[in-house]
């Protein structure tokens, strides 16, 4: 008997550990938000949309003069806007298309290789992709850090999940939905634009604002492409802001240091809220 | 005709996906062959970086060394985190409001940007390892490795606990019906029967963790040293590239190109490990 008892201690010690150990990784997260929060909320207002980040110098005489960090995150939010929209028009209708192949022709040669490159692709260090903008683009097309080249590292970034989600979506529908427009006399093409994609359009939408919210936060491939700017600048051949990027120079500048907390806050907001849509979307999508 | 166009359309836009990762290592191994021609292999085991023109030498040891300890470390830490998380969504409250909570959570680790948990790991972490006397200034292999972890484990969990729930219910309620404890059913049946999925996703968070830049840059703090310890400061093959990538020229540049390619070869065998395993299960 008392080993029956031994055992459901055991069990029961094993059950509370896990939920222990639950609560406490939950701990970072709770820490992380909060700290943003605290910290971040009393400098934004108005003129941290709409003004570029202060000087050095700026910032600096208002900290004499004992006034309020001056000017906003305009420049950067421009930027992060314009880098990953252009990866945007780079990365949908390739990995749209790249997916419908794989969807298309889920057994051909071709396809595997696809599919093999694009799980490669994904597991490649943004860093990296980096370099790759950098020598495809700062050095031979834009001779210089340019948005372009920021976006061309986003953009591949933004490959692997769209041309997955696309795939699965697709797989996702019934054969039936197909046969039936086939056997309407639509040709191919029509089939698959008309039907195919509009009926997989919701986990597609899914998988695109997903990897728009996983680029968006990106630093480390912009410092080598995008590199900043200290103008709202929407000339992709010229070097651009973006709201990690300012958070990066706020960082190493002991003047500025107090912009940290304000950006980190609107740009985690700004990821979340691409973050949940994408799964409302998904949810509402699965229950019909 | 309109026939034609889509089929091009997917045979270009495919084509464009292959040329990419083909263009990568292309671009990797032209940018690195001023150092392999130089240096050969010793740039893989040589511990001197020297970007003085009078004394120019390059190699990746420290950086290779500095990237394997805090990616391993962090991913040994993992393990006792995430393993708990993927039982307690995959298992106890398999379906529930509860699990739905904590993996919704576990997805908001994810979401937050590397530069972010790096501001968090420079500004709370670090006090508080100073404070505890593990470091002097709190930089270092352990406080990054430490941020490393919190931000694997979306990876390492949300995987295994899709292979724990995967575990069919009958082998568990055969082990119930013969009187075994949720416990024993854990160990005895689901961890053999999700283990080498478990082991996969874990792979798969290690793969992240080699290849992360912005956080561990502001932790590790940057001297082109092999770690000592781990509370020694070093640099890693990302954050090394990340800092001086921007003066970089002539074989400096080569050397970073190449620990590029060194870093992007890592990752490729490290995902390809998981991803391997994956298949194999699936299949």
């Amino acid at each position: 008997m008392t080993n029956t008892r031994y055992r459901q201690i055991k069990d029961k010690a094993f059950f509370y550990t896990v939920c222990a150990i639950t609560a406490i990784t939950m701990i970072p997260l709770i820490s992380i938000i909060w700290e943003l929060i605290k910290k971040g909320i009393k400098h934004i207002n108005f003129s941290f949309f709409t003004e570029v980040a202060p000087s050095t110098l700026d910032a600096m005489l208002a900290k004499t003069a004992g006034e309020g960090m001056p000017g906003g995150i305009a420049n950067g939010i421009v930027g992060t806007l314009l880098i990953v929209s252009v990866a945007s028009l780079i990365a949908i209708p390739i990995g749209v298309l790249a997916g419908v192949q794989l969807a298309e022709k889920a057994n051909s040669k071709f396809s595997h290789a696809i599919r093999f490159t694009a799980e490669l692709l994904n597991g490649v260090p943004s860093i990296v992709l980096g370099i790759i903008a950098y020598a495809w683009v700062v050095r031979p097309i834009t001779g210089g850090y340019s948005a372009l080249a920021g976006s061309l590292a986003l953009a591949i970034m933004m490959l692997p999940l769209i041309i997955r989600s696309t795939e699965e979506s697709i797989k996702m529908l019934p054969t039936s939905l197909k046969e039936a427009s086939l056997a309407l006399g639509a040709s191919y093409a029509t089939t698959t634009i008309k039907i195919i994609l509009p009926s997989a359009m919701s986990g597609m939408f899914t998988g695109i604002l997903l990897s728009i919210s996983r680029v968006m936060g990106e630093t480390a491939p912009l410092i080598l492409t995008a590199l900043g700017s200290s103008v709202i600048s929407l000339d992709l051949s010229k070097p651009s802001s973006a709201v990690p990027l300012l958070i990066w120079e706020f960082y190493n500048d002991p003047y500025l240091i107090d912009m940290i907390w304000s950006s980190s806050l609107f740009l985690l907001g700004l990821i979340l809220l691409f973050n949940i849509t994408a799964k409302q979307i998904s949810k509402k999508w699965k229950t019909q | 005709m309109k026939d034609r166009a889509l089929k091009i359309g997917l045979l270009v836009s495919g084509t464009i996906v292959l040329l990419i990762m083909g263009g990568i290592v292309f671009t990797l191994m032209s940018g690195a062959l001023p150092t392999i021609k130089e240096y050969g292999l010793s740039f893989i085991f040589s511990s001197e970086w020297n970007p003085n023109p009078d004394r120019e030498q390059y190699g990746a040891l420290p950086f290779i060394m500095g990237t394997l300890m805090t990616s391993f470390l962090a991913l040994l830490l993992c393990i006792p985190l995430s393993f708990p998380i993927a039982l307690f969504t995959g298992e106890y409250f398999k379906g529930t409001k509860a699990a739905s909570f904590i993996s919704t959570m576990v997805d908001l680790l994810a979401g937050i940007p590397s530069i972010v948990y790096g501001l968090w790991g420079f500004y709370t972490l670090r006090p508080l390892m100073v404070e505890l006397g593990l470091s002097q200034q709190g930089f270092g292999v352990f406080t990054s490795a430490l941020v490393l972890t919190i931000m694997i484990i979306p990876y390492a969990t949300s995987l295994s606990s899709e292979f724990i729930r995967m575990v069919p219910n009958d082998i568990k309620e055969a082990a119930f019906a013969m009187g075994a404890t949720r416990f024993e059913v854990i160990k005895k049946v689901i961890f053999p029967a999700a283990g080498s999925g478990i082991f996969a996703s874990y792979i798969l968070a290690l793969g992240r963790a080699l290849g992360e830049t912005m956080a561990v840059t502001m932790l590790i703090g940057n001297v082109n040293a092999i770690p000592m310890g781990l509370f020694d400061s070093g640099n890693t093959m990302a954050s090394v590239i990340a800092n001086q990538f921007g003066e970089a020229d002539g074989l400096k540049l080569s050397s970073l190109i190449t620990i590029g390619l060194l870093l992007f070869l890592l990752t490729a065998i490290v995902n390809s490990l998981g991803r391997l395993i994956i298949k194999k299960l699936s299949a």
